[in-house]
């Protein structure tokens, strides 16, 4: 049997208690350095953008319901695609997960006090909410909202083709957030390797922490190079240069290069931290400790390698990169992601499976992107993508990728953590149905769309001819988008009723693992008053279950003996954590 | 420390060769360059960890046996509340917005700028929160 330990004390300069309860309402929220509340500010404005960037969407689907639709204008319709994708790709689904839920669990995960470097942390978070109102004030100047798609390729978006202030505030918004989630990056990458509780080796953080810190590698990787493109841009558009501007001997293709050499990693900056909820959570639900822990890992890192090295397939069309190179690592990236898949269902298997609202949500992930994930094999292939590029067929499978990763598995974690965050338990009934609806919503939406993409249909267009017989399909994926907005009211109204009513959850409703269960719900600050002994992945689910002990790598058990006689079988972890 | 290191070395080593086979199969700088970076970035953090790594006993998080205990004591310092993160964010934003909405913009900004760097050194100096 185990016994607890005192947590080292976090060092304060004065005395924390008379700081923390010091500043309340307007001033706490303009003054706190708390990873808690940062974390919960990410999460509320990313839910904002989401709700914002859904009901464009809808806007988008109502106009395409019909053939020759005047509805919007064209020049309206052009500017909400753009908006819709911005808000969803750069403004909810990478700082909801690295923003938020990361802010927020993986400190707690670790048994770290705080992030590394607090403040930076809360000018993180300024400098994304500034950035997203910069963006948004697109609306409010004359010629509307940036209007070139959320890739905003040159020469598109050079002066002479998006006049008007709103696609600088766009550049501008995004350089603003990019800076915002470099500085993330780094106190994620900082907290993971500096603030980890005695005996949390790396070959024991949770998958969730593993995926993030990957993620942050990524990031750092990824955005200047964003910021960097889009610093040029803004020079192309208003000091003269002609860098991405044939005009002036300049070469458009190298906008493309550098905007998706950000944006591939991009697409698994958006994936990674919700693979990584999703492997957290069937554990819990499954009650069994993962299948393949060091598989995950390496998957995770394979991904992400991969992932930097094919950012041209995009490109396939322009006719200038090397077709097979992009072709060849686009492919590979179904290995690993296999690999994921495959210890997804072996920790399923034989175990005691809950289906509770967060389990729920992780396997309609599995399904949608297993989906978006074999049409990405297919677009890999350069003579399938030449037929399809551009078409319906790619915004169905991106759809399916990106709904799958940061809708499915981004409520899956706010449901899952939402004990933690506020003591509470939401309703389960309000739950699944938000997810059947939902389920139900996500298929009807895109399938009728690839369809839509083979028979020929473009994407980004506000209008098509009546005599096609395109509108029954597309009348169909307009219902479809409705009933998901329909979904959400059943999320919003379990909030209300959590709020209003509130059902004490405890500090550990699941029965779950890793650390951030044996704070108190909601965590006190600064985390932890005691942390359990740390001998395998699952800390938690040993102290709980002293009879029932996780097997971990390096064949040390929960109670720390039997190390030094299986210190043969010790694995390459072991050997890197004595090194 | 080790992991960490072989960690951020690994990123360096898989860009190098995937940068080296780009180069001589596509013949394209743009990318190229990008690769480079890419392997600097996992490089030079990389290898100062295993420099360090190979000159200090490992720390209690890397230790698979280590007790709570083993991490007693001062483990860093974190300031609860501060008003200058708030502050460098809104005089960022406001220099931002001058290059749409006019250059003067940039006269309150850099003064919330400069006000927030001094606020911070003076708070970290003296120790304290707002």
């Amino acid at each position: 049997m185990t016994v607890l330990a005192d947590r080292p004390v976090a060092h304060e300069h004065e005395h924390e208690h008379e700081h923390h309860e010091g500043p309340t309402g307007l001033l706490k929220w303009l003054t706190s350095t708390d990873h808690k509340l940062i974390g919960m500010n990410y999460m509320v404005t990313s839910l904002v953008m989401f709700f914002l960037a859904g009901l464009m969407a809808l806007a988008l689907r109502a106009q395409l319901a019909t053939p020759n639709s005047s509805l919007l204008s064209f020049q309206a319709y052009n500017a909400l695609f753009t908006m819709h994708g911005s808000l969803m790709l750069y403004l909810f689904a990478g700082p909801f997960a690295f923003g938020g839920l990361a802010n927020y669990i993986l400190p707690l995960q670790i048994g770290a006090p705080d992030m590394a470097f607090p403040r930076l942390n809360a000018l993180s978070y300024w400098l994304y909410l500034s950035g997203s109102i910069t963006m948004l004030l697109g609306f409010l100047v004359a010629g509307g909202a940036a209007a070139y798609g959320w890739v905003a390729y040159a020469p598109l978006s050079l002066v002479q083709f998006a006049p008007g202030s709103a696609p600088d505030l766009w550049i501008l918004g995004i350089a603003l957030t990019g800076f915002s989630a470099i500085f993330t990056a780094v106190n994620l990458v900082t907290t993971t390797f500096y603030l980890r509780a005695p005996g949390m080796t790396m070959f024991r953080l949770p998958i969730f922490t593993w995926n993030m810190l990957v993620t942050a590698i990524l990031i750092l990787i990824a955005f200047p190079i964003l910021t960097a493109a889009m610093v040029l841009l803004f020079a192309d558009r208003h000091f003269g240069t002609h860098i991405y501007s044939t005009a002036g001997g300049g070469s458009p293709i190298l906008y493309q290069n550098l905007f998706w050499f950000f944006g591939h990693p991009e697409v698994y900056i958006l994936a990674l931290p919700y693979f990584g909820i999703v492997t957290d959570v069937i554990p819990v639900f499954s009650k069994k400790p993962l299948f393949g822990y060091k598989g995950m890992v390496f998957a995770t890192m394979a991904i992400a390698a991969l992932s930097t090295g094919v950012w041209a397939h995009h490109m396939f069309t322009t006719g200038v990169v090397l077709l097979p190179f992009f072709s060849l690592l686009s492919l590979l990236i179904a290995v690993p992601t296999g690999i994921k898949f495959f210890n997804w269902i072996g920790t399923m298997w034989r175990g005691q499976l809950t289906f509770t609202t967060p389990m729920l949500f992780c396997i309609g992930f599995l399904f949608a992107f297993l989906m978006g994930g074999l049409t990405g094999v297919m677009l890999a292939s350069p003579p399938i993508d030449f037929a399809t590029h551009d078409t319906y067929f790619v915004v169905a499978h991106f759809h399916q990728v990106l709904f799958g990763t940061a809708v499915y598995a981004g409520f899956a974690g706010l449901y899952y953590w939402y004990p933690k965050f506020y003591g509470r338990m939401y309703r389960e009934w309000m739950g699944k149905t938000h997810f059947w609806l939902l389920t139900i919503g996500f298929w009807v939406t895109f399938i009728p769309q690839y369809v839509l993409g083979l028979w020929g249909m473009p994407r980004r267009v506000a209008s098509y001819p009546a005599n096609l017989g395109w509108q029954t399909l597309n009348v169909v994926s307009t219902v479809g988008a409705f009933i998901i907005g329909i979904s959400f009211v059943f999320l919003l109204a379990n909030f209300w009723v959590s709020w209003r009513k509130p059902i004490p959850a405890g500090d550990n409703p699941w029965d779950a693992h890793t650390l951030e269960w044996f704070a108190t719900s909601p965590p006190v600050h600064h985390n932890f008053e005691k942390l359990p002994p740390i001998r395998s992945e699952r800390p938690v689910w040993d102290y709980h279950h002293p009879d029932d002990l996780t097997i971990t790598h390096g064949g040390a058990g929960a109670n720390g003996k039997g190390h030094d006689h299986l210190a043969g079988a010790a694995t390459v972890a072991d050997a890197g954590d004595k090194a | 420390m080790r992991v960490e290191a072989l960690f951020l070395l690994g990123v360096a080593a898989f860009f190098g060769v995937v940068g080296l086979i780009y180069w001589f199969w596509a013949y394209e700088q743009g990318g190229f360059v990008m690769l480079v970076g890419t392997t600097l970035l996992g490089f030079l953090p990389g290898s100062y960890y295993l420099w360090w790594s190979r000159r200090m006993k490992p720390r209690p998080e890397d230790r698979t046996d280590a007790e709570m205990a083993d991490g007693a004591g001062v483990i860093g310092s974190f300031p609860s509340s501060s008003i200058w993160p708030f502050v460098l964010g809104m005089g960022l934003f406001l220099m931002v917005l001058s290059m749409v909405f006019g250059l003067w913009l940039i006269a309150p900004g850099a003064a919330l700028v400069v006000s927030s760097v001094i606020g911070v050194t003076v708070e970290s100096r003296r120790g304290g929160t707002i």
